[in-house]
């Protein structure tokens, strides 16, 4: 990276160039330190490296996916944000917002996996189909598992945006027709970060991003690649709806008084309490509401295989092979009443079928206890 | 009934030691406790109330409960786990598992006898296990994994909210499964599945006790079963006798008994 440093544009070079101010670019040092859960102590380092850092290049994929990602990146509420990422990392390959088309996008994007080789970031947005030779998703007449193991080899990190490039989302829910998978099943020899979310949240996207470009390290994972700083926490633990939770006060349907009242909506469903996101503090929009905000359960779209654990409404999830719709709790009240009754027809045949023996050692016992009695 | 009254001699024998039967009832209360607040974490009733939420707490402490029953269902499993290395030959780990001859035909015994109902040509009372029989052992072996899986599922599940070292070995459950969402699905269904061991125990404990009038029930209270006197070995506790110190010296009770002497 050294030998390239003073050839390319630094972040801060292409902001001013931009027009922003150096006040702008410092209010989003501090802005990006924030959303990372860095300390203020902090904020003069990532204000430096971007001052020092040259750009890195991007290409970003999308294969099936429906770019809801990149528009909550570009919604990202500071301008700077998506104007750093998108414009000025050098975005070099994306379908939906770059200039070029056609030969001319296929020919720019091997030009920077050429000039670039181990250092660019890949950003795949969308899962990876392999059923009938990965048919099912072609861009430039090639597959989808093509471009990415192409793209795979030379980048320095890759960043699965989103459930479908993290965990298959919908397209890999049950039955799976193109038998959808999420990245990390097909590129096992680099490091993934995964960033779940049905889309995530602007500001995680720029601040994973912003935080390799800063430090030059991924940030902190956990034991399933997400970064720590936006998915340590379930949804849960950050709702400001909480003390209703804990006081056992409840919304029973989305019509009733309770939940007029704002009560928890853990028995319509909600999935706040199994969902590791930064809804309940990010939130959306530019930080107005997030779902539970608004009166709806959270679906929990940042969780792996969040379709096929439905019904959305409801706590618990069906039980497949059960008959239509069938709970645990249902299968399980008629296998114990079944159990119960069987049971009591054992215990009933049991004395018909040893009744002889009955008689004779209730008579032994008698007998027995008259000679200890004697004795 | 070909028996004698020369065979028909029978002694208090102590089965279940102390530490036993602690553990037994502290797994049924365990259980029990566990499986109540369970099913109110997971459907809670609609209390409809005019307190403001500062004001109430029960919820909580109704999480709270099933949190600290599941330290001491740990604790208590952890002690029967030890129990099984240093405890008498009806506590050891042998007697759970079909390992033996004997063992398997047993288990025939068992389910001919005691499942289908079938009557022995010949009663003999030598037929009947002294501890539990081999069925009821590997029940117990089914029973005791169903419980590390609702220890692994809980405590993953509990994890994240805890800094304390013995939930945080659990932090790999959730990732091993992919997401909370099965986790607690697991955590739900396996509760049922304990459910239904319960009622089969407790009816066949009942059942035994019935038909073998050897104080199946009772002993589980007392520790003692009657048993037939032929079948006392020199190193069984009878009534009136102090049990061995067995805890101090545990390899050389292990060397003592033989794999072939477990029911």
């Amino acid at each position: 990276m050294k030998s390239i440093k003073n050839k390319r544009e630094t972040y801060l070079q292409s902001v001013l160039k931009q027009g922003y101010s150096r006040r702008d670019f410092m209010k989003f040092a501090t802005y990006m330190a924030a959303y990372m859960g860095l300390e203020t102590s902090v904020v003069g380092q990532v204000a430096r490296q971007l001052e020092n850092t040259p750009r890195i290049p991007v290409i970003w994929e999308h294969y099936q996916e429906c770019t809801c990602c990149s528009e909550s990146f570009i919604r990202s509420d500071h301008p700077i944000v998506s104007d750093i990422i998108l414009d000025k990392i050098s975005l070099d390959y994306t379908l939906t917002l770059m200039a070029a088309s056609g030969h001319q996008a296929e020919a720019a994007k091997h030009a920077t996996m050429e000039k670039y080789h181990g250092e660019y970031i890949l950003c795949v947005e969308g899962s990876v189909p392999l059923g009938d030779d990965g048919n099912y998703c072609c861009i430039a007449g090639r597959t989808a598992i093509d471009h990415l193991k192409e793209a795979a080899e030379g980048a320095a990190v890759i960043i699965a945006w989103g459930s479908c490039a993290s965990n298959g989302c919908v397209q890999a829910a049950y039955p799976n027709p193109t038998e959808a998978v999420p990245i990390h099943k097909i590129i096992k020899n680099k490091p993934i970060v995964r960033v779940p979310g049905c889309p995530p949240i602007g500001e995680v996207m720029a601040g994973v991003i912003v935080h390799y470009v800063t430090f030059g390290t991924l940030p902190e994972l956990d034991r399933l690649n997400r970064p720590k700083a936006f998915y340590a926490k379930r949804i849960h633990d950050s709702c400001y709806r909480r003390p209703y939770y804990d006081a056992g006060l409840f919304a029973e349907s989305f019509d009733d008084e309770n939940a007029k009242k704002g009560y928890c909506l853990y028995k319509v469903g909600c999935r706040g309490p199994m969902t590791y996101n930064s809804c309940g503090t990010i939130k959306w929009n530019n930080g107005v509401s997030f779902p539970i905000q608004s009166g709806h359960g959270c679906i929990g779209c940042s969780e792996d295989n969040f379709w096929d654990n439905g019904p959305f409404y409801e706590r618990i999830s069906s039980l497949n092979g059960f008959g239509i719709e069938a709970s645990a709790d249902q299968v399980g009240k008629a296998t114990a009443a079944a159990l119960g009754v069987g049971v009591t027809a054992h215990a009933i045949a049991a004395n018909v079928a040893k009744r002889n023996e009955l008689k004779n050692s209730i008579a032994e016992g008698t007998r027995n206890e008259k000679q200890v009695r004697e004795d | 009934m070909a028996s004698t009254k020369k065979d028909l001699t029978f002694k208090r024998v102590y089965v279940w030691e102390l530490p036993v039967r602690i553990f037994h009832w502290a797994n049924a209360l365990c259980i029990t406790v566990l499986a109540a607040t369970g099913f109110v974490i997971a459907n809670p009733p609609a209390i409809m109330s005019s307190t403001e939420a500062s004001g109430q707490f029960w919820f909580g402490t109704v999480r709270y409960i099933h949190f600290a029953t599941a330290y001491i269902f740990l604790g208590a499993m952890i002690l029967r786990i030890y129990w099984a290395f240093v405890g008498n030959r009806y506590a050891n780990w042998r007697s759970f598992l079909p390992l033996t001859q004997k063992a398997l035909l047993n288990i025939r015994h068992v389910l001919q006898i005691d499942i289908l109902l079938g009557v022995d040509k010949e009663h003999r009372l030598g037929n009947i296990a002294i501890g539990h029989n081999a069925v009821a052992g590997a029940s117990y072996v089914v029973l005791f994994l169903l419980a590390l899986v609702q220890v692994a599922t809980g405590f993953g599940l509990y994890e994240p909210m805890s800094a304390f070292f013995v939930a945080d070995l659990f932090s790999w459950v959730i990732p091993l499964f992919g997401s909370d969402f099965t986790v607690r699905f697991i955590h739900h269904a396996v509760t049922w599945l304990m459910i239904l061991f319960v009622i089969i125990h407790v009816y066949l404990v009942f059942y035994h006790d019935w038909l073998e009038g050897r104080g199946e029930v009772s002993s589980m209270f007392s520790g003692y079963k009657f048993v037939l006197t032929d079948r006392i070995k020199p190193e069984d506790t009878l009534e009136g006798e102090t049990p061995p110190a067995q805890e101090e010296e545990p390899w050389v009770e292990d060397e003592k008994t033989p794999a072939a002497e477990a029911h």
